[in-house]
């Protein structure tokens, strides 16, 4: 009895996690179509509800009651597989987030790496939706996406790296909690940068979006898609995105503290701080994909390797030798 | 304690069962991802036991990029049309042989590592100061760069070597291939850009060489 009770009570947890994070994936593909628009001087989707906040909503609801259509010389096992494996994966890497100092779902020693971990398999949605498809453009987006997403996880584990050094812990509480007196942000500004960069890269953001570009590959390894499949790779994608922008605020943009520890800010609770800050990422991320053009394929290869890995792999020399020769080096107890 | 035996009997049926279809399925695409299903169950067993650093590492580097390198390279070859059919058909039988002796070789080796293995000798008797507060990252990290640090280092090289001959296999300087350098492009001014020529009548001009 007990134990049936601590599950449903895990099960509780979990959704009150999920729902809201579902939630907050359809509005944030408002926001973002909202945010593309205006730069660009149009209107946007400003018709279903107020301000147009119920579009997604709507456009759910069309996925929903659309034919799933499945290709006759399909591996069907795996196509259908493939939208699942996306989304559980970019939902399962939720549960490590701290929201406040006790309100985490998993308090795992090494958080850090398991979100790594979780997003270096994201990958495999996309080959496994490519080569299941058994069609052209399909493959060859899943190939290009394949490799971009590699090359780029080494650089944002290089990056990882270097807050570690800071910190001594692969808990993100801990990781959180020692930016008290100073947020990442600062010490390890081009590692910011780098890491914003290299997560637009990873979730096949534009001007990263090779993947799915549409000029040349019709929609990548979405081609064969239709319906909730097809509506199950786009929420997979967004909240991907969205998990990306919270781990660079827990990384470097102090996690659920607020910015100034005073009086009428700090008795505003965490989770609305992190909130405020993975908000203010997406909204980069909405902004560069309305004003930067898309990268070509062998400049986004020399980007990782050329550029980003050498950048990173120094930044790592330099902290571990400034905080060696100033004796900071966070050591265990 | 229930619940945890039940688990470890789910996680090393699945890891042995896709351990199996690794060389069974008829498919060699399916093949990698019993695989990584048979990884992914093994990383799991890694942190049932309370080695969640060793569990975590093995997803990011054997899942995350080995596998994915292997999933390349199967679809790249398109060794998914040859079905694998040893036990079906008697023409290309004779590689069993082969494979037998290797697995032989390979099986004995394991043996004889296995029969010699020895601990080392302070490391038995230090086991109960092991059982503190640190979590098994630090004592991982402690471990290797103390004690083990020579082998550790030597084994980075190994990786370096092989990384670098690979290079040095693949690599081939191709004549008469346009390559863009990025520095001339970025550093070109608008006075070499634009020339204003004047061209004959009937002759022509040669641009671009």
């Amino acid at each position: 009895m007990e134990l049936i009770n601590l599950i449903f009570q895990e099960i509780y947890k979990i959704l009150f996690l999920l729902v809201p994070v579902l939630v907050s994936v359809a509005m944030i593909v408002w926001l973002d179509r909202r945010v593309w628009a205006f730069v660009q001087k149009r209107q946007g989707p400003n018709v279903v509800g107020p301000f147009g906040l119920l579009q997604s909503l709507a456009d759910a609801l069309k996925y929903i009651f659309k034919e799933i259509i499945i290709p006759a010389s399909s591996n069907k096992i795996i196509f259908i597989l493939a939208p699942i494996i996306t989304m559980t994966l970019a939902l399962i890497a939720w549960a490590v987030i701290p929201f406040s100092e006790t309100q985490v779902l998993a308090d795992i020693n090494v958080g850090i790496l398991y979100i790594f971990a979780v997003s270096s398999l994201g990958v495999y949605g996309i080959i496994m939706g490519g080569w299941a498809s058994n069609s052209k453009y399909p493959f060859l987006g899943s190939i290009r996406s394949a490799a971009q997403m590699v090359s780029y996880e080494v650089s944002i584990g290089i990056i990882i790296i270097n807050v570690l050094l800071c910190v001594g812990s692969l808990n993100l509480n801990e990781i959180v909690i020692a930016q008290k007196n100073m947020w990442f942000v600062i010490p390890l500004f081009p590692m910011f940068v780098i890491f914003f960069i290299s997560a637009l890269a990873e979730t096949n953001r534009p001007p990263f979006d090779l993947p799915e570009a549409e000029a040349e590959l019709v929609a990548g390894y979405q081609t064969e898609y239709s319906g909730m499949m097809y509506a199950m790779f786009w929420l997979g994608e967004y909240a991907n995105i969205l998990l990306m922008c919270a781990l660079g605020s827990v990384l470097f943009l102090g996690g659920w503290l607020s910015p100034i520890d005073l009086y009428p800010f700090n008795l505003v609770p965490g989770a609305i701080w992190l909130i405020f800050k993975i908000l203010l990422l997406f909204f980069l991320f909405a902004l560069v994909k309305a004003i930067v053009p898309r990268y070509r394929y062998d400049q986004l290869m020399r980007l990782g390797w050329k550029i980003f890995l050498p950048l990173s792999l120094i930044y790592v020399v330099l902290t571990a030798s400034y905080l060696f020769y100033f004796n900071l080096l966070p050591i265990a107890k | 304690m229930i619940a945890h035996s039940i688990f470890f009997y789910i996680f090393s049926i699945i890891a042995i069962i896709s351990a199996i279809m690794v060389t069974a399925s008829k498919n060699t695409v399916h093949s990698v991802f019993f695989l990584i299903l048979d990884f992914i169950s093994i990383s799991c067993l890694f942190i049932m036991i309370g080695a969640e650093f060793l569990g975590m590492i093995m997803l990011i580097v054997y899942v995350g990029a080995v596998a994915v390198l292997f999933l390349f390279v199967v679809m790249m070859l398109n060794v998914a049309q040859q079905k694998n059919q040893w036990f079906l058909s008697k023409s290309s039988s004779r590689h069993i042989p082969m494979g037998l002796i290797i697995s032989a070789v390979i099986f004995f080796e394991l043996m004889i590592v296995v029969g010699g293995w020895k601990y080392k000798p302070n490391l038995v008797n230090n086991l109960p100061e092991l059982n503190n507060e640190l979590s098994n990252t630090h004592l991982l990290g402690q471990v290797l760069y103390t004690d083990y640090i020579h082998i550790f280092q030597i084994s980075g090289m190994i990786l370096l070597i092989a990384m670098i001959g690979a290079i040095v296999l693949t690599y081939r300087q191709r004549e008469g291939v346009k390559k863009q350098s990025y520095i001339k492009q970025i550093s070109r001014e608008r006075s070499e850009g634009v020339e204003v020529i004047e061209v004959a009548s009937n002759k022509g001009v040669k641009i671009d060489d």
